[in-house]
């Protein structure tokens, strides 16, 4: 893979409710959409009521739909973009495991 | 002297899961709900025993998810309904994919095998939750009996709120027998549609002063127009512009039919009166439309000269296809109200500009009428037909249809008055829906004529629902427009496969007038050499009670205009000479 054809990435910053079934919602709605999701990380946060996740996507015109679908989802309490994290993020914290 | 109870202790009542669920949907004013028992939903059977909600027993889990839509379709409100786990769930799934897309409010409940079980590939389990999740708002898997106390009220509060759809609440057996104290005051409060919060005044100044400035203005209907009870609203913008309006499938009925600015439904079927006012419109003001392709043809080429105003409470709907120029995302009735308020549209009322594009439109739709042979030559031509029912009808009939010809005929010629008086599957096009939805409507709106318009094809998958109509007595007149074809798809062959008819032809069709009466209901067949087969459907229609009424059509009628699947709207096909 040459340097142009890496896509630009994202990541989306998802606060959702704790309970089975959510990361369904949420990787079914990219799936759907054959929108790849490039890594994904869950933690619990908030006593274990709340998740947060954080998504790598690539960067296309798609992605502002998704973001307003994903906002649609009745687990999903709020969406926002982590423009603030490395691109390389996800990148490091692979060697990490 | 004995001791006096104390005021303040609630007596706490003893509820199972089955009961408390119950008890929920008494509250939530559900009064009748469609369903179909089985095991791992008998729980909930034995409680609805001794409750005020009547049952109504479909004879297959589609149908009666089709009832409850009826209901919504017609109230406005969320509707339930009920199966048991497994094959009766499964059988559910395609009333709550077409509730989805045409935004329906639906709680479907389903009975699941015991969470001990879950997993195991138990007898009749089968991962309703999953399956579900890609065709409703939400959806639940209760697991403890104290979770439907906000469960019940939020799916409905969901699937009322905002923009419109169905949930599911999937409940293990071992929920619905375990038992709870409760008192009074730890029931919750129904759940319902939630206000959206309104637009903002900036917004609406924008859209004024567009609207304002536009010489050649359509509004641009979409059913969410009907969900939003917007539909005078919208009329009265239409007056006030000058501005003619057009319908998708499912607004038909939100402006009446002989309203000067009504120009009927855009799109497929459309005339080439809307057609040519879309290519020829300076500003859309789409109001609860989602631009689907059904609507809109070749996207590119779709309004190539407007710029588009997008009102939606959806606003994952603004850009999805078409990007706007000015998105409002907020409740149509609400912004229609304020706009109608506004002062640039009070200015002057119909500027000369304003009332030729008015007159033009007029123009356009008197030079491009449905063509069809006259009523004395073809009585039976489906255009006629339906004319002719409409006069027959009382004015406030609701009629539903199933999917094919027959319905886009009604679209094309029956005229729609008022909102919620066509119930059609829009968005999935599900063939099978009429009869249950003219049953769910007879339930919701009780005193009413119900027309069920429907093909040959589409009626048989899901005639068993006679059965249900025959349990009720209700006052459902089911219309077959028999062409032994699947009509729409012989026609797609026709015109686009070279006239290879591939499995669009009955071998055999059924005697339906026959059907109906063994299935306890009147039956007529309407005689194709008949002197006066139209006063033949009228005398039927006359008798009160259930009916169905079989009507031969030509099997090689097509209904036109027709715009390729793909092709820009004004590539229409207008007449069968034009191929
Ligand atoms: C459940 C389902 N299966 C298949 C189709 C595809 N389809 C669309 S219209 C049509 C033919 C409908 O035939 P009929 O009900 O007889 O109506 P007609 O077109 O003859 O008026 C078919 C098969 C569909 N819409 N729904």
């Amino acid at each position: 893979m040459n340097a142009s054809t890496i896509a630009q990435t994202h990541i989306i910053d998802l606060r959702v409710r704790n309970h089975p079934g959510v990361m369904s919602h949420i990787t079914g709605l990219f799936a759907r959409r054959a929108f790849n999701l490039e890594a994904i990380l869950c933690v619990p946060v908030s006593g274990n009521d709340e998740s947060r996740m954080l998504l790598l996507v690539n960067d296309t015109p798609k992605l502002e739909q998704i973001e307003r679908q994903l906002a649609k989802l009745h687990d999903v309490l709020a969406v926002r973009q982590r423009t603030d994290l490395p691109p390389d993020y996800f990148e490091r914290l692979g060697k990490s495991i | 002297m004995k001791p006096k109870t104390p005021l303040t202790t609630m007596t706490k009542k003893k509820y199972t899961g089955a009961t408390l669920l119950t008890a929920l949907l008494e509250r939530q004013g559900i009064r009748q709900m469609p369903g179909i028992p089985g095991g791992a939903i008998l729980p909930f059977y034995d409680a609805l025993h001794t409750s005020p909600i009547q049952h109504i027993l479909a004879r297959h889990e589609q149908g009666a998810g089709f009832i409850a839509q009826g209901m919504a379709r017609v109230t406005g409100r969320a509707a339930a309904c009920v199966a048991t786990s497994g094959p009766g769930a499964t059988n559910l799934i395609t009333a709550i994919a077409d509730a989805r897309l045409d935004s329906i409010p639906l709680v479907a409940i389903t009975g699941q095998v015991a969470q001990s079980l879950i997993g195991t590939d138990a007898f009749q389990e089968v991962d309703f939750y999953g399956l579900t999740v890609p065709i409703t708002k939400h959806n639940y898997l209760v697991r403890d009996v104290r979770e439907l106390l906000h469960i019940v009220p939020e799916a409905f509060t969901l699937a009322e709120s905002g923009r419109p759809g169905p949930v599911v609440i999937d409940i293990p057996k071992d929920v619905q027998i375990a038992a709870i104290e409760l008192s009074d005051d730890e029931l919750p409060a129904p759940g319902g549609c939630r206000p959206t919060p309104p637009a903002k005044d900036a917004e609406i100044d924008a859209l004024a002063r567009m609207l304002a400035k536009a010489q050649r203005p359509v509004l641009y209907l979409g059913g969410g127009i009907i969900a939003a009870n917007a539909s005078a609203l919208a009329h009265e913008l239409a007056k006030r512009l000058d501005a003619p309006a057009v319908s998708t499938l499912n607004a038909l009925g939100a402006i009446p039919a002989d309203s000067p600015h009504n120009m009927g439904m855009l799109g497929m079927h459309g005339t080439r009166a809307t057609h040519t006012l879309l290519d020829e419109c300076d500003l859309i003001i789409a109001i609860g439309a989602r631009f689907d392709d059904r609507a809109t043809g070749k996207v590119a080429e779709f309004c190539p000269r407007a710029a588009i105003a997008h009102i939606d409470i959806d606003r994952a709907e603004f850009g999805k296809i078409k990007r706007p120029h000015l998105s409002i995302e907020a409740d149509a009735a609400e912004v229609l109200q304020r706009l109608l308020a506004h002062p640039l549209l009070h200015a002057e009322p119909g500027t000369p500009r304003a009332s030729g594009w008015l007159a033009r439109a007029t123009a356009l739709r008197d030079a491009h009428p449905l063509r069809h042979p006259s009523r004395e030559t073809a009585p039976l031509h489906p255009v006629n037909i339906c004319r002719f029912l409409a006069e027959t009808l009382p004015s406030d009939a609701i009629i539903a249809t199933d999917v094919g010809q027959h319905q886009m005929w009604v679209a094309q010629a029956y005229p729609f008055r008022s909102p919620r008086t066509l119930l059609t599957s829009g968005g999935l096009g599900t063939m099978g829906f009429g009869l249950p939805n003219a049953i769910g409507a007879a339930f919701a709106a009780p005193g009413k004529r119900i027309a069920c318009v429907s093909g040959d094809g589409s009626l048989l998958m899901n005639i068993q629902e006679l059965a249900t109509l025959a349990d009720h007595e209700l006052s459902v007149a089911v219309l077959v427009f028999n062409n032994a074809h699947l009509g729409l798809v012989r026609q797609q062959q026709e015109l686009f496969y070279g006239r290879r008819y591939e499995a669009s032809r009955f071998e055999t069709t059924p005697d339906f007038a026959a059907l109906a009466r063994a299935f306890g209901i009147r039956g007529h067949s309407i005689a194709a050499n008949s002197a006066d087969p139209l006063g033949d459907i009228a005398a039927a229609l006359a008798q009160p009670g259930p009916c169905l009424i079989d009507i031969p059509i030509i099997a090689t009628e097509n209904v036109l205009p027709m715009v390729p699947p793909g092709a820009a709207n004004n590539q229409s096909i207008e007449h069968a000479g034009a191929m």
